[in-house]
């Protein structure tokens, strides 16, 4: 049923045959990530992994290039007392604060994200949109993390979210592409999933859940069934599409879940920052004081790590 | 069947750490007697037998042989507190007293878990989060019915049967005494329950359970055994009610002995469920129901989904996704909280199993197994599912009781639902679509007791369990499930 033999980037498939969701088995396979058991050393491995996955978020409009410089070096030095920690993925903030952050990073392999398209409305034109895109590349952003048009989507316009879509990523151009779904307005899994194919279809090198302003964010469920869009486009196409869950990831614990059903869906090949990021503000800190744990046996107090 | 372009591999890269259950808040005795009348009491004969763990084929324990007189002291028991305390209690009083052994049950869970999961074999995940609180939850709902029959038959007068004989088999061993022992105590009947040969320990924890709980002696009795103490059972003649879940072989036997007598019977048996799954249907929520179907509890389930009927134009789509999802189930230690797949419960189920895949592939059937390690001592099966079958081929048509799937497709609803009828069985079945219509003409038509819409493998206290043909006779759970513990008076 969900076969759909297109080329990559090609043309909007029909959104119409893809397979149908279900609530109460998802819900239910998502449950059985959540009993598994990690201990001892592949949870220090798992934790570690989070860290280098995570995209370090600011997104508030009373940012100031002084916090997202703070926020910078936090992603640099996440926790130096812990020795042999990964660095996080990307530093993650609007437009107007691209450059301060890239000139921050330097050349340190942590990647500057940006998010575009009248975030996180959408609700602009798509001239505006496209520039908002251009200037956020020009400015130094390696990623674009853009909104899809819930209202067209909702809509049943499938051709106009598919040709925003591949508009923002041809004005990307060597920027990687992370197509926001907002799934907390979506409704509905099905949909979540059929806003999944039409964005891959239209070149999205990632998939994200939410922008993290609508609740519900990110759930497990939610992300899920993105994981099963990723595979079956993989498995028709051949292309990796990466995975990104944002908002209301605080808790390692959580994350080490989302690495399970990361892990039992698409396998070891997603298993890095490449392809699976956590946009998260709060959670590097709780996976410190965890490592922190692990290595000495009892918790700090909340003071000992860096808030930024 | 194409074997799959861009595979993905889930067995190397981060792993999980072992996560074994401890042992050291259980304690299993070196030997166990016989309960009955309240006491642990030693058999006639002085015989014992040995239960092992079948993860390891380590001996966990020795169980009492009861004879024929064991059981004939038991039945007496049993009896004597039928006509003693037990049939004249106030109706609210027993209920107390299931209510209680269900609070207990909960409070104790993590170490009849433990103990389940060393004796059966199943993984400490299904012990955990399936078996154990859902023999708690029998007991709580039929505590419940204690004193209200009244409302379960509403103008008709209910009347106790006297002793019943329970046999129970090794696939959930608790739950399956739970099953026998609540509603049979609830509608005011008194016990003789007899756990399966390979799976004692758990009843025998229950017994001590029950003597902790003050329940009157003899009100429930529990004795162990093989065959030949089951059959001693089903044969006394001062037994009111024989209730059986095992094979429908020994079923059989059992009902032949039961012609002529004023016994009233359950038996609850064999089964060789068809999982059906139309093209519409959510495929990756059909694809864990057929792998929660045949492979929860290792295939140990009589209501398992062990064939599976898929419609034409889905169905590489299904087998490929079946075969990926089939990597990524851990087969192991059952002690380990991680583990999917535990030990096959016994030597001689695992011959029986083997001796299925031979037949299988001499059939011509293709087979495919996951290609996960297994343990170098106990009683394995790696997940296996045969394509290219037919109704024809004996994999289809009898019970394997492992984890072994046969498919097949079908075109049409009613080639579907042909094939899912034609089985000498009929216990249980699912249907898979997203068209609502679709499931009640295929539920409507489907000849077995209980059917999936959807799902597989859902159990509760309040819904009735029970086969068509050769599945068995009588339901038990539910308000259904009280009706084989009573006389109706007109």
């Amino acid at each position: 049923m969900s076969v759909i033999a297109l080329p990559i980037a090609s043309a909007l498939p029909d959104l119409k045959r893809i397979t149908p969701v279900d609530e109460v088995g998802v819900n239910e396979r998502v449950a059985r990530f959540q009993t598994r058991s990690i201990k001892k050393e592949s949870k220090i491995e798992a934790l570690k992994t989070v860290l280098s996955m995570i995209d370090l978020t600011t997104l508030e409009g009373q940012d100031t290039p002084g916090k997202v410089r703070q926020l910078c070096q936090k992603a640099i030095h996440l926790h130096d007392s812990l020795p042999d920690l990964p660095h996080v993925a990307a530093v993650c903030v609007y437009p107007t604060m691209v450059g301060i952050a890239r000139a921050a990073l330097g050349d340190r392999g942590i990647n500057v994200a940006s998010v575009a398209t009248a975030f996180p409305s959408g609700m602009s034109s798509r001239k505006i949109k496209l520039e908002e895109t251009r200037t956020a590349v020009e400015e130094g952003a390696d990623e674009i993390d853009m909104v899809i048009s819930r209202g067209a989507f909702l809509q049943g316009d499938y051709h106009f979210v598919f040709d925003e879509i591949a508009a923002v990523k041809e004005a990307c151009g060597d920027a990687h592409l992370k197509v926001i779904l907002e799934t907390g307005e979506l409704g509905t899994l099905d949909h979540v999933r059929r806003a999944s194919v039409l964005a891959m279809h239209a070149g999205a090198d990632f998939i994200k859940t939410s922008t993290g302003k609508i609740q519900p964010a990110a759930t497990m469920p939610v992300t899920f069934v993105m994981l099963k869009a990723i595979k079956d486009f993989y498995q028709e196409t051949g292309r990796m599409v990466g995975m990104k869950p944002a908002g209301g990831i605080s808790a390692a614990k959580l994350a080490v879940h989302y690495l399970v059903m990361l892990r039992e869906t698409l396998g070891n090949a997603w298993m890095t920052p490449e392809w699976f990021r956590f946009g998260a503000s709060s959670l590097a800190n709780d996976v410190l004081m965890q490592l922190q744990k692990q290595a000495t046996g009892v918790y700090q107090s909340a003071d000992y790590f860096s808030k930024d | 069947m194409e074997s799959q372009a861009n595979k993905l591999a889930f067995n190397d890269g981060w792993q999980y750490a072992p996560a074994p259950e401890s042992t050291d808040h259980i304690r299993i005795d070196e030997k166990y007697d016989l309960f009955i009348g309240g006491e642990f009491v030693a058999p006639e004969e002085g015989r014992y037998f040995e239960t092992i763990n079948p993860a390891n084929e380590k001996t966990l324990s020795s169980v009492a042989l009861a004879n024929e007189a064991d059981i004939d002291r038991a039945v007496k028991a049993a009896r004597k507190a039928y006509n003693g305390p037990w049939s004249k209690m106030k109706a609210s009083e027993r209920g107390k007293y299931i209510f209680r052994i269900a609070r207990m049950l909960q409070e104790r869970a993590r170490e009849f878990a433990t103990i389940e999961t060393l004796d059966g074999g199943k993984p400490i995940r299904e012990s955990r989060d399936i078996d154990i609180p859902l023999a708690a939850a029998h007991f709580f709902y039929y505590a419940g019915w204690a004193d209200k029959l009244a409302y379960a038959f509403p103008g008709r007068d209910t009347r106790s049967l006297g002793v019943a004989a329970q046999i129970i088999p090794w696939n959930f061993p608790l739950l399956m005494a739970s099953w026998k022992i609540a509603p049979a105590l609830a509608c005011g009947n008194t016990v003789v329950l007899k756990p399966a040969e390979t799976t004692p320990l758990t009843a025998m924890k229950l017994a001590e359970l029950i003597q902790d709980a003050g329940l009157p002696p003899g009100v429930v009795n529990i004795v162990t055994g093989a065959g030949a103490t089951g059959a001693t059972m089903v044969n006394h003649p001062d037994v009111d009610k024989i209730a059986f879940t095992g094979s429908t072989s020994v079923g059989r036997i059992i009902r032949k002995s039961l012609a002529g007598t004023n016994k009233k019977y359950t038996l609850e048996l064999g089964g060789k469920a068809a999982n059906v799954i139309f093209e519409d249907a959510a495929i990756d929520q059909a694809v864990e129901g057929i792998i929660n179907g045949i492979f929860f509890n290792q295939g140990h389930v009589c209501c398992a989904g062990s064939r599976l009927l898929v419609q034409e134009s889905v169905a590489d789509e299904v087998i490929d996704k079946l075969r990926e999802r089939m990597e990524t189930l851990i087969i192991g230690d059952p002690m380990d909280k991680n583990t999917d797949i535990g030990a096959i419960n016994s030597a001689e189920q695992l011959e029986t199993i083997q001796s299925y895949l031979k037949i299988g592939q001499d059939e011509g059937a293709e087979m495919y197994q996951s290609s996960c390690d297994v343990p170098g001592s106990g009683y394995w099966c790696r997940p296996t599912i045969f394509t290219g079958v037919s109704q024809s081929n004996r994999i289809v048509q009898e019970e394997i009781f492992g984890p072994v799937l046969a498919i097949q497709t079908f075109r049409t609803l009613e080639e579907g639902l042909t094939k899912a009828n034609n089985t000498p069985y009929g216990l249980s079945g699912g249907v898979w679509t997203d068209k609502g219509a679709k499931i009640f003409k295929m539920t409507q038509s489907m000849r077995a007791g209980v059917i999936w819409a959807n799902t597989f493998n859902k159990f509760d206290p309040t819904s009735p369990f029970g086969g068509y043909k050769e599945s068995g006779v009588g339901r038990e759970g539910g308000l259904h499930g009280l009706d084989a513990y009573v006389k109706v008076e007109v």
